[in-house]
């Protein structure tokens, strides 16, 4: 591969303008209708049953897939500005975002007919939550290490292992797993996975939940002991479940959701600071909007040669890389430029000391969920032609 | 602006291949003397291309706006001590007030926010105009000037002005010019449209294209160079450290690309006329200069370290890029004055604006 890396200027259109508009519209009237609160806190109402149905009624799920599984056949894009508006507004879109972005792109791809059929219309109604089982206690970042196994019996699999870190597993209806069907060969050590759908309701699926450093309930363990997968639920090459995952990473990696999980605190910090800043704030203020319009561009870009049928791989961990790193940063920076401002109006000084508290408490899994940084810098360093 | 439409290819293809010819980076870094400067420019002259951005009525090439920043990409990829950025400006700045346009290479000023260049009661320029690139190897400047009768342009004879010697970090000629009652060649009101801060937003997009492109070369030179490299047994782009380094110059260049390569677009969309340069082209042009000037910083740094000692070497060609890389982010405003002066409106503005504002690019 060359080094030539390729951001062409894309701007959105004008349709999506209005969708934008539109996305708009909605969450401020849920906003106003106490649905949920634009500068709270992640403080589990990131999980909104009625907030997903009515999303899904509005027809922003899904909104690329095909119209049969009830998707609405539209571009990347117009997928890019909803999600983009559900960050930069905090919204509860929990429920649905996980198999929105790529477990529902997985099944229309590898799954079957009649599982397609079924899932994909629940997906887009905002009634169907999913998981991914990638991560166990000895195979993190070193995802062919996994080791949970899928054992060959009468029409389908018995699988008996721990998944771990699996955020929403215990609200989630099904996840897509990698469980191991052969040993890794000399040859390929990623050789011998395979993607498997699983009914988080299964016989032998015991869910614990692991609490994470700010107190919240989002990741699990999942046990397996035993659980019976039918043959059905197998998705893609058996074996050969590494050629597919990486295909999935530009989705997952590109979108803006990778650099606005911190973007609350930077709202608040314009409103502490004040219409008239100091030179020292205003400087540092104006060099934050310099790279977070960057990071927008960048990964409006990426999506847009998505739609164009291109394959931005390292493009998209480009993205994360830039994007993760900058949003971990932003509460430490806010905190800085903030130092000496004082501001009479108590209440906005709490609104910022609140996010900044709990965008400082998660920084430091922002560089980790996703593909560390260390794991994207070696995809880059692989585009570049380095391994 | 508009007009004749030279076509993108064209314009990218003449223009290489008069750099690839003789301005190859490798050969004018050996070249005893400045003889193949004279040949570059003449060809690159007979091709109209310092001119793009003037109509035919006023002697340019009255291409489309596009093709003067696919110029200053061209010039920013081979790193080349010619004027040819500076001419390209000095050109829009020119057709700003419908004046005519002289052959031969000429520079732009102020270049400088803070700097000014007023008009005396007898119509002669005073005033002073800090670090112009290239103004001692220029036959002409053109020079915004406002005086209380509103803004001016003028083209002067750079011999008629008090150049101070002065040198680049990259050793390229830059210099204070002082217009001590200088009588200029023409002089006409610009549009009302027209003022310094856009010349600014101007030339600092035009050094960010210009960067963009140098730090794509000291990506792609480091890569090779850590592939051909053996240290401890193997290539040096096989250790870790050195990869992950070279990523994160991916990502800078990366993100140099995007922010010059959509602020161009932004303003090449409207004709580079300074009359349609709203906030959201602003955000675009202070964007790409600020984004730019980092990855300027950051990619010099780590393309030094991947080269060890021979990059520091004036043997090499690395300096002719990071030096110039370096140095750019002086010209047509700091990124840390136009970090001021973004953060100052974002702030005016108000939280609730911010995110809208930045949505609506």
């Amino acid at each position: 591969m060359s080094t030539a890396l390729q951001f062409d200027p894309i701007r959105l259109p004008p349709h999506c303008v209005e969708l934008r508009k539109e996305v708009r519209a909605f969450l401020r009237q849920e906003i106003a209708a106490g649905t949920f609160d634009p500068h709270g806190n992640e403080s589990g109402d990131m999980f909104n049953r009625a907030f997903s149905k009515k999303v899904g009624a509005k027809g922003w799920i899904g909104i690329t897939w095909p119209k049969k599984y009830g998707g609405q056949e539209r571009s990347f894009l117009e997928r890019y500005v909803i999600t983009e508006e559900f960050s930069a507004h905090n919204a509860p879109a929990k429920l649905h975002f996980t198999a929105d972005r790529q477990s529902g792109p997985v099944l229309i791809k590898y799954a079957s007919e009649a599982i397609k059929a079924d899932i994909l219309p629940r997906i887009t109604r905002g009634e169907c939550c999913f998981g991914i089982g990638m991560s166990e206690p000895n195979s993190g970042s070193d995802l062919f290490a996994a080791s949970t196994k899928a054992t060959k019996t009468d029409g389908g699999y018995l699988i008996n292992g721990t998944k771990v870190w699996t955020s929403n597993a215990h609200q989630a209806d099904y996840m897509i797993a990698l469980f191991r069907t052969s040993p890794a060969t000399k040859e390929n050590r990623r050789h011998g996975l395979t993607s498997f759908l699983v009914d988080m309701k299964s016989k032998g699926l015991t869910i614990n939940p692991i609490y994470n450093l700010t107190g919240l309930h989002d990741f699990n363990e999942v046990v397996l002991e035993n659980m019976f997968v039918s043959d059905g639920n197998v998705l893609g090459e058996i074996d050969g479940a590494w050629k597919q995952a990486t295909s999935e990473l530009a989705y997952e990696r590109s979108g803006p959701e990778r650099f606005l999980e911190t973007f609350a605190v930077m709202i608040e910090l314009v409103r502490v600071l004040g219409d008239k800043p100091d030179m020292r704030a205003a400087e540092a203020l104006g060099r934050l909007v310099a790279q977070l319009h960057t990071m927008r561009r960048m990964s409006v870009s990426v999506n847009g040669m998505l739609q164009a049928g291109k394959d931005p791989t390292v493009e998209a961990a480009v993205v994360k890389d830039l994007g993760t790193v900058w949003e971990q940063k932003l509460p430490h920076r806010a905190r800085d430029i903030a130092a000496f401002v004082e501001n009479d109006d108590l209440r906005n000084r709490a609104a910022f000391e609140e996010q900044l508290a709990f965008a400082t408490m998660i920084a430091p899994k922002l560089t980790l969920q996703g593909g560390t940084t260390e794991v994207l810098r070696g995809i880059i360093a692989r585009g570049l032609g380095l391994r | 602006m508009g007009g004749r439409h030279l076509k993108d290819s064209i314009v990218t293809e003449t223009a290489t291949r008069i750099f690839t010819d003789l301005a190859d980076p490798q050969t004018i870094n050996r070249a005893k003397d400045a003889t193949w400067k004279t040949e570059l420019w003449s060809k690159l002259s007979d091709a109209g291309l310092p001119l793009a951005w003037v109509s035919e009525h006023l002697g340019g090439a009255g291409a489309e706006a596009s093709d003067g920043f696919e110029l200053a990409r061209i010039a920013g990829q081979f790193a080349s001590p010619i004027p040819l950025s500076e001419t390209l400006l000095a050109g829009w700045l020119l057709a700003q007030a419908d004046l005519n346009c002289p052959s031969g290479r000429m520079s732009v000023a102020p270049c400088r926010p803070a700097d000014h260049v007023g008009l005396s009661a007898n119509g002669k320029l005073v005033g002073r105009a800090r670090r112009v690139p290239f103004a001692r190897d220029s036959a002409h400047l053109a020079v915004l000037i406002e005086s209380a009768g509103g803004l001016r342009v003028a083209l002067v004879k750079t011999s008629d002005c008090v150049l101070s010697d002065g040198r680049s970090l990259a050793g390229d000629a830059v210099n204070d010019v002082t217009f001590d009652n200088v009588a200029p060649v023409a002089i006409k009101s610009a549009s009302a449209a027209l003022d310094r801060s856009k010349l600014m937003m101007m030339g600092a997009v035009v050094r960010a294209v210009e960067t963009a492109a140098a730090l794509q070369v000291i990506l792609q030179l480091s890569t090779q160079y850590a592939q051909e490299r053996v240290a401890f047994g193997k290539p040096i782009g096989k250790f870790q450290a050195v990869q992950h380094n070279l990523a994160k110059l991916a990502g800078e260049a990366s993100a140099a690309l995007t922010a010059s390569g959509s602020a161009a677009e932004a303003m090449a969309g409207i004709g580079a006329d300074p009359a349609r340069f709203d906030e959201g082209i602003y955000l675009e042009a202070a964007s790409a200069r600020i984004r730019c000037a980092e990855a300027a910083t950051e990619g010099a740094a780590i393309a030094h370290q991947v080269f060890g000692a021979i990059g520091f070497t004036k043997e090499h060609i690395l300096h002719r890029y990071t030096m110039r890389l370096l140095s750019w982010r002086d010209d047509f405003g700091n990124e840390s004055q136009w970090a001021l002066e973004l953060g100052t409106r974002i702030a005016a503005r108000g939280a609730d604006e911010l995110w809208p504002f930045m949505a609506s690019r």
